[in-house]
């Protein structure tokens, strides 16, 4: 069998000019004189030394024995001494995540879970028995490239990649007789028709993504409030009394009665009531920027929707000594003794204020719903 | 900003209640000198507030006195946006007995007792769902604390005890809403403890906790830990053979 | 050898079918250049690996399922608490599954560092150059996996319904809203409705596990072949041209290199996941439209879009009923669009500008592109500092800095900082250019001091061995100057490319992107070290149009400081 690598050869579909020459190996370690091999570019006769003087013929010649195959890589690394003292270290690293890989398995054995501490003991023992094994692979693996393995740098050419101009223009005519032959080009009704086709199928799986949920409609200008609906206090969702809202400073979190569960509600009908100290809050009859419409408030306690005018997180944060309600998602505040009017941060529009009475019993109601759509911005959100 | 707000409207209608023993002339007498020593420069001789730098304290009653001295936040050293926690410079007997001298002024919430703030019986899974919608927002998910504006913040509960705690819901301290025993119960106070005082002793299972913070260290820690530990694995795979050592 | 028959018995049995001895010789050759910033994208491609495996076991038990829930599992302080599936599901795996935790925190650190390997992998292809011909299209491909790996870690760590993702997923809900006319729309067909529904959380499922794993797979394939295909591009060196490629082959040298690789990135997260936390979703609790928490952050990744939201001033229209909410939109599409779409066109972009359309497969010393490594230095500052406004509670809490404060800051750096980086970035790229060409010129500084016999003291120098001299006097990243007529007369008419106002922009930011010192004694050709031209059409007219502006005395592009500064910028 001929040197594989002494050029084209019948049936080889590599193009030439992929040749492999093997630059001096570089050696390792301080002070050894680098080893020079022979260079030799593939492809030419080897030096008239290999020749025989005998009449038998030279290799490669017909008749004569094979070219001896020149060696790509090295068999032996650079420094046998240093690549011994790497083995036992490549070794000691295998056997370290043999040892490792063992112990995950008993760990996961030993170490069971169903509780905070256990978990944290279980997921020590597992987790580090893993790594290790990683690890040490790693390592020693690492450790047998640099080491065991002979140094070795080879240069390959790059091929051209703009074709020859051969393949270029066989090609162009293969797509140009592919073209006439199809009458793609010939018969421009057809093609019309076809293209006139397709376009429907390529529109009907957008079409079909319709039902992925209703159309907005107006459901996104109302909430679930209601006339007389109560404001429950979250949590043991418990009506309120004014009376039981007494302390100025006071903030809390109320949802409206029946929907105390259902997120899809909440997530607009969420609602703070603050309790104010008298002569604070600046009032006005009729709903007006930056005033809180006095007759939706009960003895100075006012009723906000909880969901930001920005992108909808809950503006729960309240500092009662600057009445400053401020979302800590981007930092929008609002001013609460007037009406909730933004001060600072990205949203545009104040927090809506829920109207509020007392019911017969004395607990605090809505007198309606919002008198604008609650929570982030949205196209066809009407005049404000 | 400190607060200018009076505290004097607030009227909570525990304050006849006094939950802890103890209350006499003699207590209320020692209470005043060390009001007029510690507190009088600020609050005024007769504990009425100087605007712009102190509040008055007509009506806030011993439960605010014991959380904001027991704390170290009172006596104040320096005027900032807010007083921070610091080592307690009175003794739980003088605390309390200042504590019934501004309660002998003009009422106010009283110091809890061991009873109210007992963890027998708290839940809580009740805690956590009232701690997300009302405390979280300023102190963070477990406590950690948070930025409020203008160089105040929600400290970080970490040492607060189970009093402390209640006493800051109950009487809202600095820029802290209130939130008085008809809007959270004392219940409710004990679950929401529970939670918090649960919440940071418990371990982390997976590891260091990074703060608890959140996102923001995970990511440090990405970069600078484990993104940085495979640039130099890759420098010591890819190194030349310079030297004689890896 | 046993072994030996068995191998070689195998190999037979396939190469009868697959006719594979040649096509597999070539693949053992291959060369592979060395160099620890090829390994970046190895990391993006072992963490990819890596999230296949963890996140096939968590799919084994996660509950994709928004129906709600009492909890009693071993979470004892949730007890009694009401939660979707989705959210007990991840309790359950983290609490009541041997090993479970640890597959969970592998899986979000190996997320972490599948973004920020793509982000040091797209910048080190960025700051060398390597995204030039013939490796446009990969370039491209690479923007496509980062948005889409970004679009991953959103939905993966946002399906286990806890607190934290869930306030992310609000926002992002508020932020679809807000787009202009479809917007409503397309917030109610994402999620089925109104906000939250009972959608979301299945539908991101299988994004997460199917859909966008898919396109990965495809889009990763894609780009792995079209390296191979292509040859890795090289760092300069001795022995190291345009035309080839050095280094050691794929078999075994580089496949046990890329194995120990492999072996490090799963180490590195499964030793993450050990000993930090990530995601303690049981502390966040379960998620509720109504609760939310100081210090919510979403992952890094997405950090510099939630600093967008938080820097923008309140602005909006509202314009006979409708409203265009400029304070939600504008920062949820300008940044990323500015940063992707700017990412995407620039390959095109610099070559209208240097003209230059030659294969490129040896890789720039930053330095030595000034203007462009100053491009993106200021994209980098730009990101990083909506990054750092992302986080600004935080820095304001453990930094003592007034919360607003922070925020107003920003909102001035992050237009002064880019602006800074770049002026700032190009100046030190040619001041290292310089030093560079000073020591090609005057050798390297010894340390040993000579007194010479007229008494002044010199410090003797050695000159720059084989290696180091091929590292720096590089071929310039040539910046062919423009064609801009026949003779370079005044009254010419110039090139289709050149003409009218876009041709002068043309010409004036050829002067700024050419600014740069040239190494070698051949002035700015530097035709030298196997850098000829490739056969293009463009080089060859190029070139005489070189020759011809050379004698016209114009400056040739890059000639312009020569060393002695005063440049154009």
């Amino acid at each position: 069998m001929t040197d594989s690598t002494a050029g084209p050869q019948p049936g080889d579909n590599e193009p030439t000019g992929d040749l492999f020459s093997d630059l001096s190996a570089h050696a390792s370690g301080a002070g050894d004189e680098p080893a020079e091999t022979r260079h030799r570019v593939i492809g030419t006769p080897p030096p008239a030394e290999a020749r025989s003087l005998l009449k038998t013929p030279p290799p490669g010649a017909p008749g004569g024995p094979p070219v001896p195959r020149q060696r790509e890589l090295p068999a032996d690394p650079d420094d046998p001494v240093s690549a011994k003292r790497a083995e036992r270290v490549v070794v000691a690293c295998f056997l370290i995540a043999t040892l490792a890989g063992l112990g995950f398995i008993a760990a996961y054995l030993i170490f069971q879970v169903h509780s905070v501490t256990n978990v944290l003991h279980s997921n020590l023992a597992l987790g580090s028995t893993m790594g290790l094994a990683f690890l040490a692979l790693a390592v020693g693996a690492v450790i047998w490239v640099r080491r065991l393995m002979p140094t070795v740098e080879l240069t390959e050419l790059r091929k051209p990649l703009r074709s020859s101009p051969e393949d270029r223009a066989a090609f162009a005519e293969t797509f140009e007789e592919g073209a006439e032959a199809s009458q793609f080009t010939k018969r421009p009704m057809v093609r019309r028709a076809l293209i006139a086709a397709t376009v429907p199928v390529a529109l009907a799986p957008i079409v079909l993504l319709r039902d992925l949920g209703p159309l907005p409609g107006t459901k996104l200008d109302h909430t679930v409030w209601r006339k007389g609906m109560r404001l429950l206090n979250y949590g043991a969702n418990t009506p309120i009394r004014p009376a039981d809202f007494s302390s100025p400073g006071g903030m809390i979190t109320v949802v409206p009665d029946g929907f105390q569960d259902d997120f899809n509600a909440l997530a607009k009908a969420a609602v703070i009531i603050i309790k104010f100290a008298p002569n604070v809050i600046e009032f006005s009859a009729r709903p007006e920027p930056g005033k809180v419409v006095q007759n939706w408030t009960v003895d100075n306690i006012v009723a906000y929707s909880k969901i930001c005018t920005h992108v909808g997180c809950p503006a729960a944060l309240y500092e009662h000594t600057t009445h400053h309600i401020l979302c800590p998602c981007h930092q929008s505040t609002f001013d609460a003794a007037r009406g909730a009017q933004v001060i600072f941060g990205p949203a545009t529009r104040a927090l809506p204020q829920l109207p509020m009475t007392v019911d017969a019993q004395g607990y605090l109601v809505a007198r309606h719903d919002f008198i604008e759509p609650v929570g982030p911005s949205f196209w066809e959100r009407g005049p404000s | 900003m400190l607060a200018g707000l009076s505290y004097a409207a607030i009227t909570d209608g525990s304050a006849s209640a006094t939950a802890h023993s103890v209350t006499g002339q003699a207590q209320i007498s020692e209470g005043r000198t060390i009001f007029l020593q510690e507190c009088s420069s600020c609050h005024g001789l007769y504990a009425q507030g100087t605007p712009g730098v102190a509040p008055s304290l007509i009506g806030v009653g011993a439960a605010a006195v014991d959380f904001q001295v027991s704390t170290g936040r009172m006596p104040a050293k320096e005027p900032v946006a807010e007083q921070p926690r610091k080592p307690v410079a009175l003794k739980p007997q003088q605390i309390h007995a200042l504590a019934a001298y501004i309660a002998s002024l003009g009422g106010g919430p009283p110091i809890p007792s061991s009873a109210d703030v007992s963890q027998v019986g708290a839940n809580a899974g009740v805690g956590q769902q009232l701690f997300v919608a009302d405390c979280a927002q300023c102190h963070n998910f477990v406590g950690a604390g948070g930025a409020l504006t203008y160089g105040k913040y929600a400290p970080p509960l970490t040492k607060s005890t189970p009093r402390q705690i209640f006493e800051a819901m109950l009487t809202g301290p600095e820029a802290m809403p209130v939130f008085n025993n008809t809007t959270i119960t004392p219940q409710q106070k004990r679950d929401i403890i529970a939670y918090v005082t649960q919440t940071r002793a418990e371990p982390n299972p997976g590891g260091f906790s990074l703060g608890r913070v959140g996102p923001v260290t995970e990511g440090l820690v990405t970069f600078l830990g484990l993104l940085l530990f495979m640039v130099l694995a890759a420098l010591w795979i890819t190194a030349k053979h310079g030297k004689a050592h890896d | 050898m046993a072994i030996d028959k068995a191998l070689a018995g195998t190999g037979s049995w396939l190469d009868e079918r697959f006719h594979g001895a040649k096509g597999f010789r070539t693949f053992f050759r291959k060369i592979f250049p060395d160099h620890w910033t090829f390994m970046l994208g190895e990391i993006a491609l072992y963490s990819f690996v890596i999230l296949l495996l963890t996140g096939t076991f968590l799919a084994l038990f996660f509950q994709p399922s928004m129906t709600e829930m009492v909890y009693h599992g071993s979470y004892v302080k949730l007890d009694g608490v009401h939660m979707s599936k989705a959210y007990a599901s991840t309790l359950n795996i983290s609490f009541d599954v041997r090993g479970g935790l640890l597959m969970r925190q592998i899986h979000h650190w190996a997320a972490n560092l599948f973004v920020a390997a793509i982000l040091v992998h797209m910048l080190r292809i960025f700051f060398t150059g390597a995204y030039r011909k013939p490796r446009e299209v990969n370039w491209l491909i690479g923007i496509v996996l980062f948005t889409l790996a970004l679009l991953e870690g959103l939905f993966g760590y946002s399906l286990p319904d806890d607190l934290l993702s869930g306030a992310g997923l609000r926002i992002t809900q508020g932020v679809l809203q807000s787009i202009p006319v479809v917007g409503t729309y397309l917030s109610f067909f994402l999620f089925g409705g109104e906000y939250p529904g009972n959608d979301i959380i299945p539908r991101m499922y299988i994004l997460h596990v199917l859909l966008i794993p898919g396109l990965f797979a495809a889009l990763i394939g894609a780009h792995l072949f079209i390296m191979f295909h292509q040859k890795h591009t090289q760092m300069p060196g001795k022995g190291r041209t345009n035309k080839n490629v050095v280094g050691a082959p794929m078999y075994p040298y580089f496949m046990a290199k890329t194995g120990a690789f492999f072996l490090f990135v799963f180490a590195a997260c499964a030793l993450a996941a050990t000993f930090a936390q990530i995601n303690p979703i049981w502390i966040y609790g379960p998620y509720n439209p109504l609760a939310i928490s100081a210090g919510s952050q979403p992952d890094f990744y997405m950090g510099f879009l939630e600093g967008s939201l938080r820097i923008m001033p309140a602005w909006q229209w509202v314009i006979f009923g409708h409203t265009f909410a400029f304070n939600v939109f504008i920062p949820a599409l300008l940044p990323l669009g500015l940063i992707m779409t700017g990412a995407a066109f620039w390959p095109f972009i610099e070559q209208w500008i240097t003209g230059d359309k030659r294969e490129h497969h040896l890789n720039d010393r930053p330095r030595n592109a000034p203007a462009r490594t100053a491009v993106g230095m200021a994209a980098v500052s730009f990101y990083g500092v909506l990054w750092l406004e992302g986080a600004n509670d935080v820095i304001a809490q453990h930094f003592d800095i007034a919360l607003y404060t922070v925020t107003e800051i920003a909102r001035v750096a992050v237009f002064a900082v880019p602006i800074l980086a770049y002026i700032i970035t190009k100046r030190i790229c040619l001041g290292l250019q310089r030093k560079d060409l000073h020591l090609l010129e005057h050798g390297v500084e010894t340390g040993i001091i000579r007194q010479l016999p007229n008494g002044e003291f010199i410090e003797e120098t050695r000159p720059l061995g084989e290696d180091e001299v091929a590292k720096l006097a590089l071929p310039q990243p040539e910046r062919l100057p423009l064609p801009v007529g026949v003779s370079g007369g005044e009254d010419d008419v110039p090139p289709p490319g050149m003409r009218g106002s876009i041709g002068r922009v043309r010409a004036r930011l050829n002067r700024i992107v050419t600014e740069t010192v040239p190494m070698n004694g051949h002035g700015a050709n530097g035709h030298g070290n196997g850098h000829g031209p490739d056969g293009q059409g463009a080089v060859s007219s190029g070139d005489q149009a070189h020759a011809a502006i050379g004698s016209s005395g114009r400056e040739a592009g890059g000639d312009s400081t020569g060393g002695d500064g005063s440049p154009t910028s």
